[in-house]
Protein backbone atom coordinates (compact mmCIF):
# COMPACT_ATOMS: atom_id res chain seq x y z
CA UNK A 1 0.00 0.00 0.00
CA UNK A 2 2.83 2.41 0.94
CA UNK A 3 6.30 1.68 -0.24
CA UNK A 4 9.58 4.10 0.01
CA UNK A 5 12.71 3.03 -2.13
CA UNK A 6 15.71 4.74 -1.12
CA UNK A 7 13.85 8.03 0.14
CA UNK A 8 16.27 10.89 1.36
CA UNK A 9 14.83 14.28 2.20
CA UNK A 10 17.21 16.77 2.65
CA UNK A 11 15.83 20.68 3.80
CA UNK A 12 17.90 23.21 2.65
CA UNK A 13 21.07 22.04 1.11
CA UNK A 14 22.65 21.03 4.55
CA UNK A 15 20.01 19.26 6.52
CA UNK A 16 19.22 16.22 6.00
CA UNK A 17 15.90 15.03 7.35
CA UNK A 18 15.89 11.37 6.25
CA UNK A 19 18.23 9.51 4.52
CA UNK A 20 18.25 6.30 2.07
CA UNK A 21 14.80 5.19 3.78
CA UNK A 22 13.11 1.54 2.81
CA UNK A 23 10.33 0.15 3.99
CA UNK A 24 6.91 -1.37 2.52
CA UNK A 25 3.23 -1.51 4.57
CA UNK A 26 0.77 -3.58 3.27
CA UNK A 27 -3.14 -3.48 3.24
CA UNK A 28 -4.88 -3.72 6.71
CA UNK A 29 -1.64 -3.36 8.57
CA UNK A 30 -1.28 -1.14 11.27
CA UNK A 31 2.15 0.05 12.07
CA UNK A 32 4.06 2.79 14.72
CA UNK A 33 6.95 5.22 13.66
CA UNK A 34 8.69 5.98 16.73
CA UNK A 35 12.24 8.55 17.17
CA UNK A 36 14.01 11.02 18.99
CA UNK A 37 12.30 14.57 18.81
CA UNK A 38 14.02 15.66 15.23
CA UNK A 39 14.20 12.19 13.93
CA UNK A 40 12.39 12.92 10.87
CA UNK A 41 8.74 11.24 11.71
CA UNK A 42 6.50 14.03 10.54
CA UNK A 43 8.87 14.26 7.73
CA UNK A 44 7.98 10.91 6.53
CA UNK A 45 4.23 11.64 6.68
CA UNK A 46 4.17 14.45 5.03
CA UNK A 47 6.15 12.76 2.14
CA UNK A 48 2.97 9.94 2.27
CA UNK A 49 0.84 13.17 2.09
CA UNK A 50 2.91 15.14 -0.63
CA UNK A 51 2.67 18.23 1.52
CA UNK A 52 6.63 17.42 0.70
CA UNK A 53 8.36 16.11 -2.27
CA UNK A 54 11.98 13.55 -1.28
CA UNK A 55 14.99 15.18 -2.70
CA UNK A 56 15.69 11.20 -3.94
CA UNK A 57 14.41 8.04 -4.23
CA UNK A 58 10.59 7.08 -4.82
CA UNK A 59 7.60 7.38 -2.75
CA UNK A 60 4.69 5.03 -3.83
CA UNK A 61 0.98 5.28 -2.79
CA UNK A 62 -1.85 2.60 -3.75
CA UNK A 63 0.46 1.81 -6.59
CA UNK A 64 1.22 5.84 -7.52
CA UNK A 65 4.34 6.91 -7.48
CA UNK A 66 4.05 10.55 -5.87
CA UNK A 67 7.33 11.95 -7.07
CA UNK A 68 6.86 12.87 -10.29
CA UNK A 69 2.85 13.27 -9.33
CA UNK A 70 1.44 17.05 -11.16
CA UNK A 71 0.74 19.60 -8.10
CA UNK A 72 -3.24 19.60 -9.71
CA UNK A 73 -3.40 16.00 -9.11
CA UNK A 74 -2.34 16.00 -5.16
CA UNK A 75 -5.91 16.45 -4.07
CA UNK A 76 -7.09 13.46 -5.61
CA UNK A 77 -3.98 11.14 -4.21
CA UNK A 78 -5.18 12.70 -0.38
CA UNK A 79 -9.00 12.14 -0.92
CA UNK A 80 -7.05 8.57 -0.60
CA UNK A 81 -5.46 9.25 2.77
CA UNK A 82 -7.15 9.81 6.20
CA UNK A 83 -5.00 12.09 8.57
CA UNK A 84 -5.07 12.55 12.44
CA UNK A 85 -3.15 15.29 14.28
CA UNK A 86 -1.94 16.32 17.27
CA UNK A 87 -3.27 19.42 16.88
CA UNK A 88 -6.38 18.27 15.24
CA UNK A 89 -6.87 21.22 13.26
CA UNK A 90 -11.30 21.22 13.92
CA UNK A 91 -12.32 24.69 12.86
CA UNK A 92 -14.25 26.05 15.19
CA UNK A 93 -17.12 28.22 12.86
CA UNK A 94 -18.84 24.86 12.33
CA UNK A 95 -20.60 22.18 14.16
CA UNK A 96 -19.02 18.86 14.43
CA UNK A 97 -20.57 17.38 12.29
CA UNK A 98 -19.66 20.10 9.16
CA UNK A 99 -16.41 19.37 10.59
CA UNK A 100 -16.44 15.57 9.74
CA UNK A 101 -18.61 16.15 6.56
CA UNK A 102 -15.36 18.22 4.66
CA UNK A 103 -13.50 15.27 2.94
CA UNK A 104 -17.28 14.56 1.53
CA UNK A 105 -17.31 18.25 0.62
CA UNK A 106 -14.58 18.72 -1.33
CA UNK A 107 -15.35 15.43 -3.21
CA UNK A 108 -18.67 16.64 -4.29
CA UNK A 109 -20.72 14.29 -2.29
CA UNK A 110 -24.23 14.65 -2.69
CA UNK A 111 -25.62 15.47 0.25
CA UNK A 112 -27.91 12.82 1.43
CA UNK A 113 -24.48 10.50 1.23
CA UNK A 114 -23.08 12.61 3.02
CA UNK A 115 -25.44 13.17 6.32
CA UNK A 116 -25.27 9.06 6.16
CA UNK A 117 -21.66 8.89 6.01
CA UNK A 118 -20.46 11.17 8.96
CA UNK A 119 -23.43 9.41 11.40
CA UNK A 120 -21.78 6.43 10.41
CA UNK A 121 -17.97 7.97 10.99
CA UNK A 122 -19.64 9.77 14.28
CA UNK A 123 -21.03 6.61 15.60
CA UNK A 124 -17.77 4.42 14.98
CA UNK A 125 -16.02 6.85 17.32
CA UNK A 126 -18.51 7.13 19.70
CA UNK A 127 -19.60 10.85 19.24
CA UNK A 128 -23.11 10.65 17.14
CA UNK A 129 -25.12 12.43 19.69
CA UNK A 130 -22.44 15.97 19.76
CA UNK A 131 -22.93 16.28 15.89
CA UNK A 132 -24.26 19.66 16.56
CA UNK A 133 -21.82 20.60 18.77
CA UNK A 134 -18.91 22.88 18.36
CA UNK A 135 -15.74 21.25 18.87
CA UNK A 136 -15.14 24.00 21.49
CA UNK A 137 -17.36 22.25 23.53
CA UNK A 138 -16.11 18.95 23.66
CA UNK A 139 -12.88 17.81 25.59
CA UNK A 140 -9.44 16.96 23.99
CA UNK A 141 -10.10 13.07 23.81
CA UNK A 142 -13.36 14.00 22.28
CA UNK A 143 -12.01 16.99 19.62
CA UNK A 144 -9.23 13.98 18.84
CA UNK A 145 -11.76 11.13 18.08
CA UNK A 146 -13.77 14.23 16.08
CA UNK A 147 -10.06 14.86 14.35
CA UNK A 148 -10.10 10.76 13.64
CA UNK A 149 -14.10 10.55 12.64
CA UNK A 150 -13.33 13.30 9.64
CA UNK A 151 -10.07 11.14 8.64
CA UNK A 152 -11.99 7.89 8.00
CA UNK A 153 -15.37 9.47 6.87
CA UNK A 154 -14.81 8.88 3.23
CA UNK A 155 -13.56 5.18 3.82
CA UNK A 156 -9.52 6.26 2.67
CA UNK A 157 -7.40 2.99 2.28
CA UNK A 158 -4.46 4.43 4.23
CA UNK A 159 -4.80 6.48 7.54
CA UNK A 160 -1.71 8.51 9.05
CA UNK A 161 -1.51 9.94 12.18
CA UNK A 162 1.14 12.23 13.79
CA UNK A 163 1.32 12.09 17.57
CA UNK A 164 -2.41 11.34 17.74
CA UNK A 165 -2.15 10.68 21.99
CA UNK A 166 0.28 13.58 22.56
CA UNK A 167 -1.66 14.75 25.30
CA UNK A 168 -4.24 12.38 26.05
CA UNK A 169 -4.37 10.69 29.46
CA UNK A 170 -3.63 6.88 29.29
CA UNK A 171 -7.13 5.64 29.12
CA UNK A 172 -7.39 7.93 26.55
CA UNK A 173 -5.09 6.99 24.52
CA UNK A 174 -5.67 3.13 24.58
CA UNK A 175 -8.94 3.67 23.52
CA UNK A 176 -7.94 5.73 20.36
CA UNK A 177 -5.35 2.84 19.53
CA UNK A 178 -8.27 0.30 19.99
CA UNK A 179 -10.37 2.85 16.89
CA UNK A 180 -7.21 2.87 14.72
CA UNK A 181 -6.89 -1.51 15.39
CA UNK A 182 -10.03 -1.48 14.38
CA UNK A 183 -10.26 0.32 11.06
CA UNK A 184 -6.22 -1.69 10.06
CA UNK A 185 -8.93 -4.82 10.48
CA UNK A 186 -11.40 -3.79 8.00
CA UNK A 187 -8.42 -3.43 5.67
CA UNK A 188 -7.38 0.36 6.40
CA UNK A 189 -3.19 0.61 6.43
CA UNK A 190 -2.42 2.44 9.38
CA UNK A 191 0.76 4.22 10.31
CA UNK A 192 1.30 6.18 13.19
CA UNK A 193 3.74 8.23 14.62
CA UNK A 194 4.33 8.04 18.44
CA UNK A 195 6.50 9.04 21.50
CA UNK A 196 4.73 6.93 23.63
CA UNK A 197 7.25 3.67 23.97
CA UNK A 198 5.12 2.22 26.95
CA UNK A 199 1.52 2.76 24.34
CA UNK A 200 4.00 0.68 21.45
CA UNK A 201 5.29 -2.01 23.25
CA UNK A 202 1.82 -2.81 25.10
CA UNK A 203 0.59 -3.62 21.41
CA UNK A 204 2.73 -5.66 20.03
CA UNK A 205 3.01 -4.26 16.95
CA UNK A 206 5.17 -3.88 13.72
CA UNK A 207 7.39 -0.72 14.75
CA UNK A 208 9.51 1.57 12.48
CA UNK A 209 12.15 3.59 14.27
CA UNK A 210 13.99 6.24 13.16
CA UNK A 211 17.01 7.58 14.21
CA UNK A 212 18.47 10.91 12.32
CA UNK A 213 16.92 10.12 9.59
CA UNK A 214 18.00 6.40 9.09
CA UNK A 215 15.63 4.00 9.72
CA UNK A 216 16.74 1.44 12.22
CA UNK A 217 14.90 -1.17 12.85
CA UNK A 218 11.06 -2.41 11.81
CA UNK A 219 12.01 -2.93 8.07
CA UNK A 220 11.13 -6.03 7.16
CA UNK A 221 9.33 -7.01 10.21
CA UNK A 222 6.50 -7.66 8.04
CA UNK A 223 8.55 -9.76 6.00
CA UNK A 224 6.54 -10.08 2.58
CA UNK A 225 6.32 -6.35 0.97
CA UNK A 226 9.27 -6.90 -1.27
CA UNK A 227 6.70 -9.61 -3.08
CA UNK B 1 1.03 -3.72 -4.57
CA UNK B 2 -0.88 -4.39 -7.91
CA UNK B 3 -3.38 -5.55 -6.34
CA UNK B 4 -3.91 -2.33 -4.26
CA UNK B 5 -3.73 0.11 -7.07
CA UNK B 6 -6.49 -1.94 -8.58
CA UNK B 7 -8.33 -1.60 -5.87
CA UNK B 8 -7.85 1.94 -6.03
CA UNK B 9 -9.14 2.11 -9.67
CA UNK B 10 -12.10 -0.14 -8.34
CA UNK B 11 -12.91 2.77 -6.13
CA UNK B 12 -12.30 5.14 -8.68
CA UNK B 13 -14.78 3.21 -11.16
CA UNK B 14 -17.49 3.39 -8.42
CA UNK B 15 -17.58 6.73 -8.28
CA UNK B 16 -17.46 7.16 -12.06
CA UNK B 17 -20.47 4.97 -12.32
CA UNK B 18 -22.77 7.28 -10.25
CA UNK B 19 -24.75 8.41 -12.60
CA UNK B 20 -23.94 12.14 -14.18
CA UNK B 21 -26.72 13.32 -13.55
CA UNK B 22 -26.33 13.32 -9.64
CA UNK B 23 -22.63 14.61 -9.96
CA UNK B 24 -23.80 17.51 -11.68
CA UNK B 25 -26.68 17.50 -9.52
CA UNK B 26 -24.46 17.28 -6.51
CA UNK B 27 -21.56 20.10 -8.34
CA UNK B 28 -24.50 22.71 -8.94
CA UNK B 29 -26.09 22.28 -5.06
CA UNK B 30 -22.60 22.73 -4.01
CA UNK B 31 -22.47 26.17 -6.16
CA UNK B 32 -25.35 27.68 -4.78
CA UNK B 33 -24.07 26.62 -1.33
CA UNK B 34 -21.08 28.17 -1.22
CA UNK B 35 -22.45 31.34 -3.36
CA UNK B 36 -25.22 31.76 -0.17
CA UNK B 37 -22.23 31.10 2.33
CA UNK B 38 -20.18 33.87 0.80
CA UNK B 39 -23.05 36.19 0.49
CA UNK B 40 -24.26 35.44 4.44
CA UNK B 41 -20.43 36.09 5.21
CA UNK B 42 -20.43 40.07 3.45
CA UNK B 43 -23.75 40.36 5.51
CA UNK B 44 -22.64 39.51 9.17
CA UNK B 45 -19.85 42.16 8.81
CA UNK B 46 -22.34 44.54 7.61
CA UNK B 47 -20.22 48.56 7.99
CA UNK B 48 -17.39 46.64 6.19
CA UNK B 49 -19.18 45.08 3.16
CA UNK B 50 -20.88 48.64 2.98
CA UNK B 51 -17.90 50.99 2.84
CA UNK B 52 -16.50 48.25 0.17
CA UNK B 53 -19.75 48.57 -1.77
CA UNK B 54 -19.79 52.57 -1.47
CA UNK B 55 -16.18 52.73 -2.27
CA UNK B 56 -16.52 50.51 -5.75
CA UNK B 57 -20.33 52.17 -6.18
CA UNK B 58 -18.11 55.85 -6.24
CA UNK B 59 -15.36 54.63 -8.18
CA UNK B 60 -17.95 53.02 -11.06
CA UNK B 61 -21.01 55.90 -10.47
CA UNK B 62 -18.47 58.43 -11.73
CA UNK B 63 -16.61 57.13 -15.20
CA UNK B 64 -20.21 56.14 -16.14
CA UNK B 65 -21.90 59.87 -15.22
CA UNK B 66 -19.16 61.24 -17.23
CA UNK B 67 -20.26 58.97 -20.15
CA UNK B 68 -24.22 60.02 -19.98
CA UNK B 69 -23.11 63.79 -19.68
CA UNK B 70 -20.75 63.15 -23.04
CA UNK B 71 -23.30 60.87 -24.37
CA UNK B 72 -25.99 64.28 -24.13
CA UNK B 73 -23.26 66.93 -25.07
CA UNK B 74 -22.86 64.65 -27.78
CA UNK B 75 -26.73 64.98 -29.13
CA UNK B 76 -26.66 69.03 -28.71
CA UNK B 77 -23.75 68.92 -31.16
CA UNK B 78 -25.56 67.15 -33.53
CA UNK B 79 -28.64 69.62 -32.87
CA UNK B 80 -26.31 72.16 -33.80
CA UNK B 81 -24.59 70.75 -36.90
CA UNK B 82 -28.14 70.21 -38.53
CA UNK B 83 -28.83 74.45 -38.17
CA UNK B 84 -25.60 75.39 -39.62
CA UNK B 85 -25.50 78.05 -42.44
CA UNK B 86 -23.02 79.44 -43.95
CA UNK B 87 -23.00 83.47 -44.20
CA UNK B 88 -21.47 84.64 -47.45
CA UNK B 89 -20.38 88.78 -47.48
CA UNK B 90 -20.26 89.75 -51.21
CA UNK B 91 -17.97 92.44 -52.07
CA UNK B 92 -18.37 96.29 -52.04
CA UNK B 93 -18.70 96.86 -55.48
CA UNK B 94 -21.31 94.06 -56.22
CA UNK B 95 -24.95 95.44 -57.64
CA UNK B 96 -27.89 93.80 -56.84
CA UNK B 97 -28.71 91.97 -59.82
CA UNK B 98 -25.24 90.42 -59.97
CA UNK B 99 -26.16 89.31 -56.03
CA UNK B 100 -28.94 87.44 -57.33
CA UNK B 101 -26.95 86.17 -59.93
CA UNK B 102 -24.54 84.28 -57.54
CA UNK B 103 -27.77 83.13 -55.59
CA UNK B 104 -28.98 81.44 -58.71
CA UNK B 105 -25.72 80.10 -59.18
CA UNK B 106 -25.81 78.56 -55.38
CA UNK B 107 -29.18 77.57 -55.25
CA UNK B 108 -27.83 74.94 -58.13
CA UNK B 109 -25.86 73.35 -56.24
CA UNK B 110 -26.77 69.89 -55.46
CA UNK B 111 -25.22 70.67 -51.50
CA UNK B 112 -27.34 73.27 -50.94
CA UNK B 113 -30.65 73.68 -49.86
CA UNK B 114 -31.72 76.96 -49.67
CA UNK B 115 -30.23 80.80 -50.23
CA UNK B 116 -31.58 83.40 -48.75
CA UNK B 117 -29.64 87.22 -50.32
CA UNK B 118 -29.73 90.17 -47.58
CA UNK B 119 -29.23 93.10 -49.67
CA UNK B 120 -27.27 95.71 -47.69
CA UNK B 121 -30.84 97.79 -47.12
CA UNK B 122 -32.40 95.21 -45.30
CA UNK B 123 -29.31 93.92 -43.67
CA UNK B 124 -28.71 97.99 -42.21
CA UNK B 125 -32.59 98.15 -41.30
CA UNK B 126 -32.15 94.88 -39.34
CA UNK B 127 -28.37 95.98 -37.77
CA UNK B 128 -30.34 99.53 -37.41
CA UNK B 129 -33.16 98.03 -35.43
CA UNK B 130 -30.93 95.04 -33.20
CA UNK B 131 -28.26 97.30 -32.43
CA UNK B 132 -28.98 100.44 -30.68
CA UNK B 133 -26.54 102.31 -32.27
CA UNK B 134 -29.11 104.07 -34.56
CA UNK B 135 -27.83 107.71 -33.77
CA UNK B 136 -24.80 106.76 -34.77
CA UNK B 137 -25.39 105.16 -38.11
CA UNK B 138 -26.65 108.40 -39.09
CA UNK B 139 -23.83 110.01 -39.08
CA UNK B 140 -22.70 107.38 -41.79
CA UNK B 141 -22.80 108.57 -45.26
CA UNK B 142 -22.93 105.80 -46.69
CA UNK B 143 -24.44 102.00 -45.96
CA UNK B 144 -21.15 100.56 -44.87
CA UNK B 145 -23.02 96.78 -44.94
CA UNK B 146 -22.31 94.08 -48.25
CA UNK B 147 -25.20 92.39 -50.14
CA UNK B 148 -25.02 88.68 -48.05
CA UNK B 149 -26.09 85.17 -48.62
CA UNK B 150 -27.28 82.81 -46.29
CA UNK B 151 -26.48 79.07 -47.47
CA UNK B 152 -27.99 76.39 -46.28
CA UNK B 153 -26.31 73.47 -46.43
CA UNK B 154 -28.93 70.03 -47.77
CA UNK B 155 -29.37 67.82 -45.44
CA UNK B 156 -25.95 65.25 -46.85
CA UNK B 157 -24.22 68.20 -45.98
CA UNK B 158 -24.77 68.98 -42.65
CA UNK B 159 -21.92 67.44 -41.10
CA UNK B 160 -18.45 68.69 -39.93
CA UNK B 161 -16.77 67.80 -43.44
CA UNK B 162 -19.86 68.62 -45.53
CA UNK B 163 -20.00 72.20 -44.29
CA UNK B 164 -16.62 72.62 -44.51
CA UNK B 165 -16.82 71.82 -48.18
CA UNK B 166 -19.63 73.99 -48.89
CA UNK B 167 -18.00 76.94 -47.24
CA UNK B 168 -14.79 76.45 -49.83
CA UNK B 169 -16.69 76.27 -52.92
CA UNK B 170 -18.82 79.44 -51.65
CA UNK B 171 -15.37 80.99 -51.05
CA UNK B 172 -14.08 80.54 -54.49
CA UNK B 173 -17.11 82.15 -56.36
CA UNK B 174 -16.40 85.66 -57.99
CA UNK B 175 -17.65 88.43 -56.08
CA UNK B 176 -17.80 86.48 -52.37
CA UNK B 177 -15.21 88.70 -50.29
CA UNK B 178 -15.67 86.78 -46.91
CA UNK B 179 -17.26 83.68 -45.92
CA UNK B 180 -18.58 82.96 -42.24
CA UNK B 181 -19.90 80.04 -40.55
CA UNK B 182 -19.91 78.45 -36.92
CA UNK B 183 -17.93 75.86 -38.08
CA UNK B 184 -15.78 76.63 -35.98
CA UNK B 185 -17.28 76.71 -33.08
CA UNK B 186 -18.43 73.43 -33.95
CA UNK B 187 -15.40 72.00 -34.36
CA UNK B 188 -14.53 73.00 -31.14
CA UNK B 189 -17.10 71.06 -29.62
CA UNK B 190 -16.53 68.09 -31.61
CA UNK B 191 -12.96 67.90 -30.59
CA UNK B 192 -13.64 68.93 -26.86
CA UNK B 193 -16.41 65.58 -27.07
CA UNK B 194 -13.82 63.16 -29.25
CA UNK B 195 -11.12 64.92 -26.63
CA UNK B 196 -13.41 64.15 -22.98
CA UNK B 197 -14.71 60.87 -24.63
CA UNK B 198 -11.06 59.24 -24.77
CA UNK B 199 -10.19 61.05 -21.47
CA UNK B 200 -13.77 59.59 -19.39
CA UNK B 201 -12.31 56.36 -21.24
CA UNK B 202 -8.61 56.18 -19.39
CA UNK B 203 -10.44 58.11 -16.01
CA UNK B 204 -12.72 54.64 -16.23
CA UNK B 205 -9.88 52.26 -17.03
CA UNK B 206 -7.95 53.70 -13.86
CA UNK B 207 -11.14 53.62 -11.86
CA UNK B 208 -11.75 49.77 -12.98
CA UNK B 209 -7.99 48.97 -12.16
CA UNK B 210 -8.75 50.88 -8.71
CA UNK B 211 -11.79 48.62 -8.00
CA UNK B 212 -10.03 45.33 -9.09
CA UNK B 213 -6.87 46.47 -6.38
CA UNK B 214 -9.74 47.11 -4.23
CA UNK B 215 -10.96 44.14 -4.55
CA UNK B 216 -7.96 42.11 -4.26
CA UNK B 217 -6.86 43.67 -0.89
CA UNK B 218 -10.65 42.98 0.85
CA UNK B 219 -10.71 39.30 -0.71
CA UNK B 220 -6.96 38.93 0.29
CA UNK B 221 -8.06 40.25 4.26
CA UNK B 222 -10.77 37.29 3.66
CA UNK B 223 -8.27 35.00 2.90
CA UNK B 224 -5.94 35.78 6.13
CA UNK B 225 -9.38 35.13 7.94
CA UNK B 226 -10.22 31.93 6.60
CA UNK B 227 -6.86 30.31 6.43
CA UNK B 228 -7.70 27.69 8.88
CA UNK B 229 -9.96 26.69 6.63
CA UNK B 230 -8.24 26.79 3.71
CA UNK B 231 -5.57 24.44 5.36
CA UNK B 232 -7.63 22.08 6.30
CA UNK B 233 -9.62 21.89 2.63
CA UNK B 234 -6.24 21.34 1.36
CA UNK B 235 -5.39 18.95 3.98
CA UNK B 236 -8.59 16.39 3.04
CA UNK B 237 -7.74 16.93 -0.86
CA UNK B 238 -10.05 20.02 -1.81
CA UNK B 239 -8.61 20.71 -5.60
CA UNK B 240 -7.74 24.60 -6.01
CA UNK B 241 -10.69 25.02 -7.76
CA UNK B 242 -12.38 24.22 -4.72
CA UNK B 243 -10.70 26.19 -2.27
CA UNK B 244 -11.04 29.26 -4.41
CA UNK B 245 -14.63 29.00 -5.30
CA UNK B 246 -15.76 30.81 -1.83
CA UNK B 247 -13.54 33.71 -2.38
CA UNK B 248 -14.24 34.09 -6.21
CA UNK B 249 -18.38 34.36 -5.16
CA UNK B 250 -16.69 36.81 -2.08
CA UNK B 251 -15.65 39.24 -5.38
CA UNK B 252 -18.68 38.63 -7.29
CA UNK B 253 -21.11 39.84 -4.41
CA UNK B 254 -18.87 43.17 -3.68
CA UNK B 255 -19.31 43.80 -7.61
CA UNK B 256 -23.03 43.44 -7.46
CA UNK B 257 -23.16 45.35 -4.23
CA UNK B 258 -21.18 47.89 -5.94
CA UNK B 259 -23.09 48.02 -9.28
CA UNK B 260 -25.80 48.64 -7.36
CA UNK B 261 -24.59 51.72 -5.17
CA UNK B 262 -23.18 52.99 -8.52
CA UNK B 263 -26.85 52.91 -9.99
CA UNK B 264 -28.52 54.32 -6.59
CA UNK B 265 -25.57 56.88 -6.57
CA UNK B 266 -26.34 58.04 -10.53
CA UNK B 267 -30.15 57.96 -9.84
CA UNK B 268 -29.75 60.17 -6.91
CA UNK B 269 -27.53 63.00 -8.79
CA UNK B 270 -29.37 62.68 -11.65
CA UNK B 271 -32.48 63.39 -9.96
CA UNK B 272 -30.62 66.03 -8.16
CA UNK B 273 -29.60 67.87 -11.78
CA UNK B 274 -32.33 67.48 -13.86
CA UNK B 275 -34.40 70.77 -12.53
CA UNK B 276 -31.29 73.07 -13.01
CA UNK B 277 -30.08 71.29 -16.31
CA UNK B 278 -33.93 71.86 -17.90
CA UNK B 279 -33.85 75.71 -16.79
CA UNK B 280 -29.94 76.18 -18.14
CA UNK B 281 -31.31 74.11 -21.13
CA UNK B 282 -34.23 76.43 -21.37
CA UNK B 283 -32.42 79.25 -21.55
CA UNK B 284 -30.80 78.82 -24.05
CA UNK B 285 -33.26 77.10 -25.91
CA UNK B 286 -31.60 73.41 -26.77
CA UNK B 287 -32.45 70.51 -26.40
CA UNK B 288 -29.99 69.17 -24.23
CA UNK B 289 -31.61 67.20 -21.87
CA UNK B 290 -29.94 64.26 -19.36
CA UNK B 291 -30.30 61.18 -20.03
CA UNK B 292 -30.02 58.11 -17.27
CA UNK B 293 -28.98 54.68 -17.65
CA UNK B 294 -31.32 52.16 -19.73
CA UNK B 295 -32.13 49.41 -18.48
CA UNK B 296 -29.60 47.52 -20.58
CA UNK B 297 -27.51 49.97 -19.70
CA UNK B 298 -27.68 49.09 -16.02
CA UNK B 299 -27.51 45.50 -16.34
CA UNK B 300 -24.07 46.33 -18.19
CA UNK B 301 -22.96 48.31 -15.64
CA UNK B 302 -23.74 45.41 -12.77
CA UNK B 303 -22.38 42.56 -14.85
CA UNK B 304 -19.28 44.83 -15.54
CA UNK B 305 -19.04 45.53 -11.84
CA UNK B 306 -19.41 41.80 -10.70
CA UNK B 307 -16.97 40.71 -13.33
CA UNK B 308 -14.54 43.68 -11.77
CA UNK B 309 -15.04 42.19 -8.05
CA UNK B 310 -14.55 38.93 -10.12
CA UNK B 311 -11.37 39.39 -10.94
CA UNK B 312 -9.99 41.23 -8.49
CA UNK B 313 -11.12 38.03 -6.16
CA UNK B 314 -9.22 35.87 -8.78
CA UNK B 315 -5.66 38.20 -8.50
CA UNK B 316 -5.45 38.21 -4.82
CA UNK B 317 -6.49 34.11 -4.71
CA UNK B 318 -4.15 33.65 -7.70
CA UNK B 319 -1.68 35.23 -5.09
CA UNK B 320 -1.98 34.06 -1.75
CA UNK B 321 -4.15 31.18 -1.71
CA UNK B 322 -1.84 28.78 -3.82
CA UNK B 323 0.91 29.92 -1.07
CA UNK B 324 -1.10 28.04 1.88
CA UNK B 325 0.22 25.05 1.79
CA UNK B 326 -1.03 21.95 5.07
CA UNK B 327 2.77 21.33 5.20
CA UNK B 328 2.71 23.85 8.37
CA UNK B 329 -0.14 22.25 10.23
CA UNK B 330 1.37 19.10 10.51
CA UNK B 331 3.69 20.64 12.75
CA UNK B 332 6.84 19.16 14.23
N1 LIG C 1 10.13 22.78 6.75
C1 LIG C 1 11.34 22.47 7.28
N2 LIG C 1 12.42 23.20 6.95
C2 LIG C 1 13.64 22.89 7.44
N3 LIG C 1 13.87 21.87 8.28
C3 LIG C 1 12.83 21.12 8.65
C4 LIG C 1 11.51 21.38 8.18
N4 LIG C 1 10.69 20.45 8.70
C5 LIG C 1 11.45 19.67 9.47
N5 LIG C 1 12.74 20.07 9.45
C6 LIG C 1 13.85 19.42 10.15
O1 LIG C 1 13.87 18.06 9.80
C7 LIG C 1 14.12 17.26 10.94
C8 LIG C 1 13.04 16.23 11.13
O2 LIG C 1 11.86 16.91 11.47
P1 LIG C 1 10.51 16.16 11.81
O3 LIG C 1 9.48 17.17 12.01
O4 LIG C 1 10.26 15.15 10.78
O5 LIG C 1 10.87 15.47 13.20
P2 LIG C 1 9.96 14.56 14.11
O6 LIG C 1 10.59 13.23 14.12
O7 LIG C 1 8.58 14.66 13.68
O8 LIG C 1 10.15 15.27 15.51
P3 LIG C 1 9.10 15.41 16.71
O9 LIG C 1 9.06 14.11 17.39
O10 LIG C 1 9.69 16.47 17.55
O11 LIG C 1 7.81 15.79 16.10
C9 LIG C 1 14.25 18.19 12.13
O12 LIG C 1 15.62 18.36 12.42
C10 LIG C 1 13.66 19.49 11.64
O13 LIG C 1 14.38 20.58 12.17
MG1 LIG D 1 6.78 15.39 14.47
Amino acid sequence: MIEFRQVTKRYGSDHTALRQVNFGLERGELVFLTGHSGAGKSTLLKLIMVMERPSAGEVIVGGQVLNTLPRRQVPYIRRHIGVVFQNHQLLFDRTVFDNVAMPLEVMGTPARDIGRRVRAALDKVGLLSKEKMNPLQLSGGEQQRVGIARAVVNKPPVLLADEPTGNLDPDLSADIMRLFAEFSQVGVTVLIASHDIALINDLGRRTLTLDHGRLTAGVGAAGSWHG
Amino acid sequence: MANESRRQQSRGAKSGRSPWREQAESYLSHHHKVARDSARRLWQSPLASMMTWTVMGVALALPVALMLLLASLEGVSAGWESSARVTAYLGDSVSIDEAQALKATVTDDSRVAEVELIDRDTALEEFRASSGLEDALDYLDENPLPHTLLVTPSESSRTADGVEMLLTVVEGLDGVERVQVDLGWLQRLNAMTDLLGRAVWALAMLLAAAVVLVIGNTVRLAIENRRDEILVAKLVGGTDAFVRRPFLYTGAWFGLGGGIVALILLQLSLWWLSGPVERLAGLYRSEFSLNGLSLDGALALIIAAMLLGWLGAWLAVKRHLDDIEPGEIAGG
